[in-house]
């Protein structure tokens, strides 16, 4: 599917933006086909919707939530348009998201180096990073918020914003952890013997061998990670209750989906782009590391 | 390169002395320990090319892996110029090259070249002085900024060679190092080494499993016989002594007559059989 449609873009000589435009250009067709042709009241089996309704006030045109988002966020004088309000929002929660990534790349690439030294703690620790996954993020979040409130080092405060990043840490090291360990482990017997033969220490071996043999698997890892942080980020100021992100801000709009349907659609669009953004961001990182994506061809 | 404490590289002495030197797999846990090498004695002077020939499982590469201190024997000790090989290897007494070429992907040929170099601290500008110099060696001077997946298998190994003579070693390991190239390309990266041989005075280890290749390349063939691993035989080629071999050599009497008695040597022992251990 996505080869056909990269052979496509070739022959078409679009660039790569230009199929993400077409992508999103089909996913509103799409909507707007269902929105057309699908029953009104949806469809239901046994009282269970399976598919939505399709009236205005559940799925607003395309377009209507187009022209909404440059319209006044409220009825009150000098409101600012809503997509300034989204974008703010979606800012603010760019922000959270990028710490957040940040401590889990750290944490997960420190995980992963640790297992990668001692074999004892791939085998302690790696269940751990495995389990720590399955603890619900709702479950999580009032501890991490209540612990944090008790934290005050050297004037340094422990803010509201803090703990939803790291929650969103919390979700973005573990692909990392796992990325970096098969990427530092990928590494033939051939190539470790050789720098044994160099005579060359365990450290030395890591920065020359073993991290850029990593590169190929961290990259798919950090945007996996970039992805689970925004995901993280949006979660956590729901459920610590944390003003001013995109995440607040779609729990507060829902709040309008009858009087104003097009409105509670402009934030989850702020979540999506934010999503994109930060994905962006993340393969950009790997355009500099493009040499270690090469693969040796057997002789 | 010598660091205090540890006893100084003694030119003087053999490039390798392997004394009854047994190295035995698998303590007991499956289906019984394999005895790879057995009581085997080698010794290889200074500048001396000495090849290991023998059916799979004969433990050459064995020995060559005790000797380049990437696995330690079971019994028996071996010094490479007088010092232990862990020694050895940590003074970089030696460089190596194996059936794989081994290169670093992310890395340019020159880059490659210069591997070993970077590691033991040679400063920049040296370093890419003896990367050309080696390149040019192997006759690959124009391909110093390709990557290895823009050269051919022979290219690669050729790169390999080089970074293995970088630090201008005085012992050279080589582990089937052409083993997965034609014919063709073989016959002239086996010209190729003993010219660099000839010009670096290196001694060399050398395994392999074809008798011609062992021939032509060198001063004395050992060959070894498989379970348990010992030598059979030593056959003394010396053909040309210390120069540079040529094609035309293939066509010599005395070539054939070497042939012939390698081949009988291999074929005087036990004969070959097909076995499970192979270690490369």
């Amino acid at each position: 599917m996505t080869a056909t449609m990269i052979r496509w873009s070739r022959a078409l000589r679009l660039p790569d933006a230009a199929l993400g435009l077409l992508g999103l250009l089909g996913l509103a067709l799409l909507w707007e086909l269902y929105k057309a042709l699908g029953p009104a009241d949806g469809w239901s089996i046994g009282g269970t919707r399976v598919l939505p309704r399709t009236t205005d006030l559940a799925m607003p045109h395309t377009w209507d939530v187009l022209i909404r988002l440059g319209e006044p966020l409220t009825a009150a004088p000098g409101a600012p348009p809503l997509w300034v309000a989204v974008a703010q929002a979606s800012l603010f929660s760019l922000g959270i998201a990028l710490a957040g990534w940040a401590i889990g790349v750290v944490v997960g690439f420190a995980l992963a180096v640790l297992m990668a030294r001692v074999r004892v703690a791939e085998n302690a620790v790696l269940p751990l990073v495995v389990l720590s996954q399955t603890v619900p993020l709702i479950a999580l979040a009032p501890v991490v918020r209540s612990w944090g409130s008790r934290i005050q080092v050297a004037g340094v405060t422990w803010e509201a914003w803090m703990s939803v990043a790291v929650i969103a840490s919390y979700l973005a090291f573990f692909p990392v952890a796992v990325g970096a360990l098969r990427g530092l482990q990928s590494p033939e017997t051939l190539h470790t013997e050789l720098m044994r033969a160099y005579g060359t220490g365990w450290w030395t071996t890591l920065v020359r061998l073993r991290l850029p043999a990593s590169v190929p698997y961290v990259l798919p890892a950090l945007r996996l990670a970039a992805a689970n942080a925004v995901v993280g980020t949006v979660v956590a100021e729901v459920s610590t209750g944390l003003p001013g992100g995109v995440g607040r801000m779609i729990l507060e709009f829902a709040n309008f989906a009858s009087s104003d349907p097009a409105r509670p659609w402009a934030p989850l669009m702020g979540a999506v782009a934010l999503g994109l953004l930060v994905a962006g961001l993340v393969g950009a990182l790997g355009l500099p590391l493009a040499r270690y994506r090469r693969t040796e061809v057997p002789a | 390169m010598t660091t205090p404490g540890e006893p100084p590289t003694d030119q003087r002495a053999a490039a390798v002395e392997v004394r009854s030197v047994s190295r035995v797999f698998g303590s007991g846990r499956q289906a019984g320990p394999v005895v790879a090498l057995d009581e085997v004695d080698l010794t290889v002077a200074a500048g001396e090319f000495v090849s290991l020939i023998g059916p799979s499982g004969c433990g050459k590469s064995t020995l060559l892996r005790l000797v380049a201190d990437l696995d330690t024997p079971t019994a028996g000790s071996i010094t490479v110029f007088g010092r232990s090989p862990e020694q050895a290897r940590l003074a970089h007494d030696y460089g190596i090259a194996f059936q794989q070429a081994g290169l670093l992907p992310w890395r340019t040929v020159r880059a490659n070249v210069e591997l070993p170099l970077g590691l033991h601290g040679t400063g920049r500008a040296e370093r890419r002085a003896r990367a050309e110099h080696l390149l040019e060696l192997v006759g690959l001077a124009d391909f110093a900024d390709h990557f290895p997946d823009q050269l051919s298998g022979g290219m690669q190994q050729r790169v390999a060679i080089a970074r293995a003579f970088a630090e201008e070693p005085s012992l050279l390991l080589m582990d089937e190092p052409f083993g997965a190239l034609d014919e063709m390309t073989r016959e002239r990266l086996q010209v190729e080494l003993t010219r660099i041989c000839a010009q670096t005075r290196a001694a060399v280890v050398f395994v392999t499993h074809s008798i011609p290749e062992a021939v032509f390349l060198s001063d004395r063939v050992v060959v070894m016989s498989a379970r348990p691993g010992r030598i059979q035989q030593v056959v003394d080629v010396r053909l040309g002594a210390g120069a540079a071999r040529e094609d035309t050599l293939r066509q010599d009497g005395a070539y054939f007559d070497a042939v012939t008695e390698v081949r009988a040597a291999l074929h005087g022992g036990e004969p070959a059989r097909v076995v499970g251990v192979e270690n490369r």
